[in-house]
């Protein structure tokens, strides 16, 4: 049952993937890319790590493709906007981007997880009681640097949208 | 524990079908009569002028950034409600700390006016006694 | 195995026809209670029959009208999403009820039965998670209409509702760290004990401030009156502005799911869930002393129906509220959500800390 349901949610995951890049009204892209998360989110429940999914949905699914939305409707993005390529630097410096990624894809593949041994059983590690306790007192110190990070980017953003705004 | 999620995707299974089935029952039973100034855009019995996607006030843009940088700091509270007792009094410190510096985010957003949306203006009320008797008349001369 | 799928088909069932039920009745109970708020007679004239049953045929009318009613389109609309929107609305109110325990552990045949579609580890974190999925079915309907007037009831709708969702988190919390769980199963039998042998230990006690945030902000979430600016009729007239039939039934459906959604939670965190006083797993065992012996099935059964009432309560309480109170303007909305609601629940938690940090 399990490798049914892990190939079901690679497929759509993968799939709506490619639909989010291939698709060209940038609305019908936020939404593939939500239906990505989800699939992704089944992944990681099928992990034993069902914290991790919750968050995975609360804020990308919720949150940030929510802002998504509204950024594409702000900036009042026509369909026709899509078909325009990138020219020049944008566009070279996003091939190399990508081919960078692709390199480094492989080379976990070939060197990391793939090569990690099975856990069987059921695992208790991802559940909220057990992260709350690993990151309050383990993760103590990274925790509060992302308290640091978080004031710091709420700051900048709204001054940023303010300077927009001008 | 898989099992449960298991039950719970066929709820969402079961939900999506229900709505579904919804729609197409509703589509094959509902009558089916077009007309040109039916299936126009609603806009007060005008006819609609110029792109309906237009661009909205900013401000709706900022709140959604400031909800999200919130809603990550929810995300560590949830963990943090089901350990703090057992942890004591030191996690209860660090996340008084972690709430306090988000804290001062919300007080820059919140002395900026970024939380404040447009107040209906108090106009200063017309001298209702003189229009009052001015239409008075006028109705007695059109009458 | 086949056993187990049935008794999940059978919950499954239940639950649905539970929250459809309540969903289409309050079509009723909404028409007929401002008819008696308001010295009317109200919806009466539905009849199968001559029998009239106090218009209770209404609700089947209704359903009728709404499956047989033409549901134009507007030609500009964004064909796939403007029929959608209203059923993503409608599938993510509906999902949260996979969580919600409508009693305790009922024995049929030596097998346990855990009345509770699906016991998720993560209960609340889901719920919380599919309440912010609820955004997606306003923003998708409101644009896909290509209109200004629901594209921007739309805007207001999903910006009131994630300021108010930030608000319905931070609530939740300071329950959460008295209870030390998220799984709304277990949050239900923390609440079964009894505070100095008599008083039942239910939540309202332990966080009187959270419960009415939560009810608030609960309220303010399922965008209804006083908090229904974002589809305010007298001005903007809302994101569902081009729906008809049944798209816009499905959106009054959402409406009525979310309604339904907010009493079982705040009944679930707050009232006890399907707890009864004094009721344990044999029977009542009254502070007095007394004791009165009760089978499984029976204790089970009032477990269930104790749980209804309670909803029933709440429903009636929204309904109340949605008739007493004038629709508050949208910058009040938004002022109440940011500046007053999430500092208190932030000072709430603050204090919830302290004392139980303290009485340890």
């Amino acid at each position: 049952m399990i490798p049914i349901l892990f190939f079901f949610f690679a497929a759509v995951a993968i799939a709506s993937g490619i639909m989010m890049i291939v698709h060209r009204n940038p609305i019908y892209c936020a939404l593939f890319l939500i239906l990505t998360l989800f699939a992704v989110a089944g992944l990681y429940v099928l992990l034993n790590a069902p914290f991790i999914a919750a968050v995975h949905i609360i804020v990308y699914a919720g949150a940030i493709m929510v802002l998504f939305l509204f950024v594409i409707m702000l900036l009042d993005l026509k369909s026709e906007t899509s078909r325009q390529r990138p020219g020049g630097l944008p566009r070279i410096l996003s091939i190399i981007m990508s081919g960078v990624l692709l390199a480094e894809l492989v080379l976990f593949l070939r060197s990391g997880t793939a090569n990690l041994p099975l856990v069987e059983g059921d695992l208790i590690i991802g559940s909220t009681k057990e992260i709350g306790n690993l990151l309050f007192t383990e993760y103590l110190f990274p925790f509060e640097i992302t308290s640091v990070l978080l004031l710091s980017s709420i700051i900048g953003s709204v001054i940023l949208a303010r300077l927009k705004l001008k | 524990m898989l099992f449960n999620f298991a039950t719970a995707l066929v709820f969402l299974i079961f939900g999506g079908l229900f709505v579904l089935l919804n729609l197409g029952i509703s589509r094959i039973l509902q009558a089916r009569n077009p007309h040109p100034v039916k299936i126009s855009t609603y806009e007060c019995g005008e006819l609609p002028e110029g792109e309906s996607w237009i661009q909205f006030n900013i401000r709706f843009y900022v709140v959604a950034l400031v909800f999200l940088i919130f809603e990550v700091e929810i995300i560590f509270l949830f963990p943090w409600a089901l350990v703090f007792k057992d942890l004591g009094l030191f996690a209860f410190v660090e996340m008084m700390i972690f709430v306090f510096i988000l804290l001062v985010g919300l007080a820059y957003v919140w002395a900026k006016g970024d939380l404040d949306w447009d107040k209906p203006q108090s106009v200063p009320a017309p001298e209702l006694s003189q229009s009052y008797e001015q239409k008075e008349v006028t109705e007695t001369v059109d009458s | 195995m086949v056993e187990g799928i049935g008794i999940v088909l059978l919950k499954l069932a239940f639950v649905l026809l539970f929250v459809l039920n309540f969903g289409g009745l309050l079509t009723w109970v909404e028409r007929k209670q401002s008819a008696l708020m308001q010295d009317r007679i109200g919806a009466n004239r539905a009849s199968i029959f001559g029998i009239r049953l106090i218009g209770l045929f209404h609700t089947i009318a209704d359903a009728v009208k709404m499956f047989t009613k033409e549901s134009f389109r507007p030609v500009a609309a964004e064909k796939f999403l403007f029929t959608i929107g209203p059923g993503i609305s409608v599938f993510f109110a509906l999902v949260g009820f996979a969580v919600i325990p409508f009693g305790d552990v009922l024995i049929i045949g030596g097998k346990e039965i855990n009345l509770q579609l699906a016991p998720l580890n993560i209960g609340v974190l889901y719920l919380f998670a599919v309440a912010g999925m609820a955004v997606y079915g306003v923003v998708l309907g409101a644009w896909a209409s290509k209109n200004n007037f629901a594209l921007l009831g739309g805007l207001r709708a999903s910006a009131q509702m994630i300021s108010y969702e930030v608000a319905l988190g931070v609530t939740i919390i300071g329950s959460l760290m008295i209870y030390q769980t998220v799984e709304l199963q277990e949050i239900v039998r923390w609440q079964g004990g009894t505070l100095w042998g008599w008083l039942p230990k239910w939540g309202v006690l332990m966080q009187p401030v959270g419960f009415i945030l939560f009810l608030t902000v609960g309220i303010a979430q399922s965008k209804r009156v006083p908090f229904d600016a974002p589809e305010g009729e007298s001005e903007i007239i809302g994101y569902f502005l081009e729906y008809s039939g049944m798209g816009f039934g499905m959106y009054m459906l959402t409406d009525f799911v979310e309604t339904v959604m907010i009493s079982a939670i705040t009944v679930t965190l707050f009232l006890g869930g399907w707890q009864v006083p004094y009721l344990m797993a044999d029977g009542f065992h009254f502070p007095w002393g007394a004791t009165w012996q009760l089978e499984n099935w029976a204790v089970a059964l009032l477990q269930v129906g104790s749980f209804t009432l309670k909803v029933m309560f709440f429903l009636w309480l929204q309904m109340t509220i949605r008739w007493t109170l004038p629709r508050f303007r949208y910058d009040q909305i938004m002022r109440l959500g940011w500046k007053y609601i999430l500092p208190i629940s932030l000072v709430n938690i603050l204090i919830t800390g302290l004392i139980i940090t303290l009485l340890k």
